[in-house]
């Protein structure tokens, strides 16, 4: 009966997948140039965040146009408007995966075992990422719950890499200038986890119509 | 279900309705507010239009309908035996899905009325009339015409005045069953607009297949369904979360 309008949300759905897996490209790209202390791999994050902002458009023109032309109300407004929150989150996770790639093409030379911690890291909001769009896809309430539940696994990652940071600038004075980079790398890791978490709250609005403890629409 | 803080001006209380064999409505317990609009929705054949009718004992008129539990207007019980049915109209009025003006100027369909209840007096008429048009935002268009026939107005100039002629025996309720389906853009928010400004004074109940209407205009929603009424509340928590799983289906239209 509205097959035309199920195909559209079909599509947006395939369009936010794709736009995770770019989210998730992004990640582990500036996680492997950092890794890998390779100035070209960081080269190839950029073209993905571009990549990223295009996306972001498209499915805004999607929602704009759902919003337009079928007025969705109920499961299908809170799908539609819950995708056009989630993807500012989603292009800032390109960005700031942008970000870490720029800080490793001008660390050149400077790899350390530190930067197992930082892998682990990348691998938990690389997994943060994923699932929050797998939960919005799926409408999985389970799924985005414990995405924001892993929210704490980062952080407490940052901790460390914080208390590592401090100690080479302790042991080792003259590697303060490192330390500071690594940080910055750090926090945008951390901010990542942050984004993921804002796109797991949307798809529990969407799923149950409550954002962050908050009824949306009030009277 | 209603805001508690409301003031309830019609109550039903297990409400049943039958056309012979047809169980058209199925214990109906429905409090509605005063001074809101409220909308009734749900696919053809639901039993909105029904019960919108048991409101003010139109269908008593159907050969055939024997109606059960109780339909109370400002706590009185209007199946009760005592009751005026004449008055209970003017009390609660109703305007149609079409126009339909009497064949007679537009200064008698509005008289029509206060002259039944009584009202002779020609000053109080033309102040009666004039206040009406107002009301139905269609005075500025038919001043200068008053004595010319209603039937030469547009449709939507014909259901406001229509919309005129139930106010001018100044009811407090006023139904409307689909009174915008026929009309044009235009005329549909005239009328929309209008029900906004009325319901300062009046109650207004409407049956409607115009989702976005509802959702434009309403306070409260009911959505019904093979002569149940499925869910009551606030029109924006039920466009955006509706509690019943009938609901969502029936307004994203993926039944109905």
């Amino acid at each position: 009966m509205r097959s035309h309008f199920d195909q559209q949300l079909q599509l947006l759905n395939s369009e936010m997948r794709d736009m995770g897996a770019l989210c998730e490209d992004a990640i582990a790209l500036a996680s492997k140039a950092l890794s890998e202390n390779s100035k070209e791999l960081a080269e190839k994050v950029p073209p993905i965040a571009s990549a990223l902002d295009q996306k972001e458009r498209d499915v805004e023109n999607i929602c704009l146009k759902l919003l337009l032309r079928q007025q969705p109300v109920a499961g299908d407004l809170r799908q539609i408007s819950a995708a056009l929150k989630m993807i500012t989150d989603m292009e800032r996770i390109g960005d700031q995966a942008e970000d870490i790639a720029e800080i490793v093409c001008y660390m050149q030379g400077s790899s350390r075992k530190e930067t197992e911690l930082f892998n682990s890291m990348a691998r938990s909001v690389i997994q943060m990422v994923t699932d929050s769009v797998d939960a919005y896809v799926k409408q999985d309430l389970e799924l985005a719950k414990k995405v924001i539940f892993h929210d704490d696994v980062v952080d407490d990652y940052f901790e460390k890499v914080k208390k590592s940071l401090v100690d080479i600038i302790v042991k080792e004075p003259d590697m303060g200038g490192f330390a500071l980079d690594m940080l910055m790398i750090g926090k945008y890791f951390e901010r990542i986890g942050d984004h993921a978490t804002n796109i797991a709250e949307w798809v529990i609005y969407s799923v149950t119509g409550v954002h962050k403890s908050a009824e949306l629409i009030k009277n | 279900m209603c805001d508690n803080n409301e003031k309830i001006i019609i109550e039903s209380n297990k409400l049943n309705l039958y056309y012979g064999d047809n169980h058209a409505l199925k214990d109906i317990s429905f409090r509605i507010p005063s001074n809101r609009i409220t909308a009734l929705i749900g696919p053809s054949g639901c039993g909105k239009s029904t019960f919108l009718k048991t409101l003010n004992r139109m269908n008593d008129l159907v050969p055939g309908v024997k109606i059960d539990g109780q339909v109370m207007y400002n706590g009185e019980d209007i199946y009760g035996k005592a009751v005026d049915v004449t008055r209970l109209r003017r009390q609660i009025g109703m305007v149609f899905q079409k126009a339909n003006p009497f064949p007679m100027s537009i200064y008698d369909n509005i008289a029509y009325g206060p002259r039944t209840h009584g009202i002779r007096n020609r000053a109080r008429l033309d102040e009666i009339v004039e206040r009406s048009l107002r009301d139905a935002a269609i005075w500025e268009e038919v001043k200068d015409r008053l004595n010319k026939s209603a039937l030469g107005l547009s449709g939507g100039q014909q259901q406001r005045i229509c919309i005129a002629r139930a106010l001018a025996v100044e009811p407090d309720v006023l139904l409307m069953d689909e009174s915008t389906s026929a009309l044009d853009p235009i005329s549909t928010s005239k009328i929309e607009e209008l029900a906004m400004d009325l319901k300062s004074r009046y109650t207004v109940i409407m049956v409607t297949h115009n989702m976005q209407q509802a959702l434009r205009i309403s306070d409260y929603t009911a959505f019904f369904l093979l002569g149940e009424l499925v869910e009551y509340g606030d029109t924006q928590t039920m466009f955006s979360e509706p509690t019943d799983k009938r609901t969502e289906d029936y307004i994203t239209g993926r039944f109905g």
